[in-house]
């Protein structure tokens, strides 16, 4: 076995900056996307889109649809695709609702304001999401029906379950504790983000120096150092500059004052506070965290790709690809159902249309993040920043003030454009 | 070639009795009995459709037979999916390589049997790790461990493809047309590997078009034709007419009788 086929480069070729980083050429796209469609959008309304305020509003009404993303990587990495996520997030919200102000406080006798009851509701909706994911995912995988037909006849069976459950109604207030979670209603404040923020930092320097030390150990070559330290510096201003911003967005006087006088004070003179790190942003990032956990370094992960790269080859090596289907519809139905919370959260109470057209949103989310139709491709980060990049391009053009019809012209138009270049790329760099 | 001893007399590695197994009414294998010997490489001739492969995914675990039964060194086994298969050391090679294109090298070989870390996560560095060493033997040029699979030639991935055989300790190896996607070269490197893992008393069964391939490689041939057992030869006492009698007549070798 000494003579295979040579290696033919004859010497390492000079590695450029990027290489040397080790930095991922899409990932680097995407954000260099992003960036010019932020600064376009600044531009053109003065400086009112790059203020921390609509950062902030940004931020929260990305986080719903981004959660979402991250499953429906999953789903179509595996070749499959669920087009009753929104529908999902609607049974969910309306569950969820139901439970927090009819049947837990009447029914049961609770009582409204009952500190239980948020907590009692969201494991209903996660339950309820959970199993409804886990059933379509048993008729995708078991009785072989396609993904597409399953879940087109789940857009219309759950939206009108949650019609049904309501009889059509506006649900609400819900639960002001349920309520946090929604984004503006509950955020950790400056020092508490600080506090995250630097121990997210800490976090990220020893991930990247227990990876740099595990290479070692096997003896493997690592990056320079002072590419390591690059990226640490890259990691620690992006991580503190996010969380400055927001911390840069405070709470209106006017609404302080309010909160003063509702509890008897007198605010004062020159008091201010920051909103901070909503609660939902840092459920965002768990989610993200826990989502790239499982797609990296687990054997779950590991089967999701190997399935979506070639499910005879996944089955061949004594995967069970039928339940692994079951599992990927039911982490995707959890995420709905934790999509729901932060959506009706937002919104304060569960309206009948909720999650309307979130299916599309999240397949373009995942799509645009580079998650590939085909199979076998797709990353959690990309998913998320999809979903960013799709809400700055839709609240910007509304902010700009382009019509309504133009702006869901320009995001159709944008979703295909997306998917060419991302074509073109995988062909120029001799990717399938 | 020299082949190397083989004691026929001791129990057989593996016996396939009275295998059969139908798909919609056709008799896809009927009534098929074959056995391996330890160190032997036993091929598996016959046309397109002939059963051959239908055969031998009932040993990897692939299709469930209809009945006859399998034994393992003497033993009773049941096999019901590739892991049962895994579990008694039986590796299979399959033609279409059953590797994930968009997995590395590593992953390849590991896939479905992760090494992890004490918390349970995949372990991705010590696998390169394994893989690099087992690469090292198999194949000292391969280089491409961080690309994946789809990046590789023929001869690359066919090595990844043998190295998950090996590396797991296989008793009994299936290899389906081993070298029908690959150069005279690497065809080669294929027949040397044969030669090795013959050597540490690995039975193999090769499927196989080619009837010079069998005449080198195996010590006796099987030949099957419309899902039956056309027989079993020693490929030293046959010559390679003798062989394509069996095939495309179905035809025993100094017989000039017909099915």
């Amino acid at each position: 076995m000494t003579h295979s086929d040579a290696d033919l480069s004859p010497a390492t070729p000079k590695k450029n900056i990027v290489q040397t980083l080790e930095l991922d050429l899409r990932l680097l796209g995407m954000i260099g996307a992003f960036a010019v469609l932020c600064i376009g959008f600044d531009l053109v309304t003065g400086g009112r889109f790059l203020t921390p305020r609509n950062i902030f509003n940004l931020t929260i009404q990305t986080v719903s649809v981004a959660i979402m993303a991250t499953g429906m990587v999953f789903v179509i990495v595996t070749r499959h695709i669920d087009l009753s996520v929104g529908a999902l997030l609607a049974t969910c919200s309306a569950v969820m609702a139901m439970t927090q102000t009819q049947f837990l406080p009447n029914v049961l006798g609770l009582g409204l304001g009952h500190p239980l009851i948020p907590w009692i509701s969201i494991a209903v909706g996660l339950l309820v999401g959970t199993l409804i994911g886990a059933f379509q995912g048993w008729m995708v995988g078991y009785l072989t029906i396609p993904a597409f037909i399953v879940t087109l006849g789940g857009l219309l069976v759950w939206r009108n379950v949650g019609w049904y459950l309501t009889s059509g109604k506006t649900i609400g207030p819900l639960d002001p504790t349920f309520q946090k979670f929604g984004g503006i209603n509950g955020t950790l404040g400056a020092t508490g983000s600080w506090i995250l923020g630097l121990l997210a930092v800490a976090g990220a320097l020893y991930g990247l120096w227990n990876s740099r030390r595990n290479k070692i150990k096997h003896g493997f070559t690592v990056k320079p150092l002072w590419a390591e330290g690059v990226l640490a510096g890259i990691i620690t201003a992006a991580i503190l500059g996010f969380v400055a911003i927001l911390n840069a967005y405070e709470v209106p006087t006017r609404k302080l004052q309010r909160m003063f006088e509702a509890r008897g004070e007198v605010m004062p003179e020159g008091f201010t506070q920051s909103y901070g790190i909503p609660i939902s942003v840092l459920l965002l990032i768990f989610i993200a965290i826990v989502m790239t956990i499982l797609a990296k370094r687990t054997r779950l992960g590991r089967y999701i790709f190997a399935t979506g790269g070639n499910p005879d080859a996944a089955e061949l090596s004594g995967i069970n690809t039928r339940w692994l289907t079951v599992k990927i519809f039911a982490l995707m139905g959890a995420l709905c159902a934790i999509s729901a919370v932060v959506a009706s959260a937002r919104l304060t109470n569960h309206s009948n249309d909720i999650g309307t057209l979130d299916e599309l949103r999240v397949i373009a989310a995942a799509v645009i993040g580079g998650t590939a139709l085909a199979g076998g491709l797709g990353t959690i980060h990309g998913a998320i920043l999809g979903a960013l990049i799709m809400q700055s391009l839709q609240s910007g053009m509304a902010m700009v003030g382009v019509d309504a019809p133009l702006q869901n012209i320009v995001v159709g138009a944008v979703l295909v454009l997306a998917v060419l270049i991302d074509i073109i790329y995988r062909k120029k760099t001799g990717e399938s | 070639m020299a082949k190397f001893d083989i004691n026929r007399d001791q129990t057989p590695l593996v016996e396939m009795r009275d295998i059969c197994i139908s798909f919609g009414g056709v008799h896809a294998v009927d009534h098929v009995s074959v056995d391996l010997y330890p160190g032997e490489v036993v091929g598996l001739l016959g046309h397109n459709g002939a059963g051959k492969s239908t055969l031998i995914k009932i040993l990897s675990g692939a299709y469930q037979g209809d009945s006859g039964e399998i034994l393992i060194n003497g033993q009773k086994v049941e096999i019901n999916n590739p892991r049962d298969a895994r579990a008694h050391k039986i590796e299979t090679i399959y033609q279409t390589l059953a590797l994930a294109d968009n997995l590395d090298a590593a992953s390849n070989l590991f896939l479905g049997r992760e090494l992890v870390t004490s918390f349970g996560l995949v372990d991705d560095d010590a696998m390169e790790s394994e893989c690099r060493k087992i690469m090292g033997r198999l194949n000292p040029n391969f280089k491409k461990f961080a690309e994946p699979v789809s990046a590789l030639s023929g001869g690359q991935r066919q090595s990844v493809a043998i190295a998950r055989a090996v590396y797991f300790d296989a008793r009994i190896l299936i290899m389906d047309e081993p070298t029908a996607a690959l150069g005279p070269h690497e065809t080669q490197m294929v027949s040397e590997l044969i030669q090795q893992l013959k050597a540490e008393g690995i039975g193999i069964f090769l499927i196989s078009h080619d009837i010079h391939d069998v005449m080198e490689l195996c010590d006796r041939a099987s030949v099957m034709k419309n899902g039956k057992l056309v027989g079993t030869v020693d490929v030293d006492d046959v010559t390679d007419d003798d062989l394509l009698g069996m095939i495309i007549l179905g035809k025993q070798p100094g017989s000039s009788g017909a099915e």
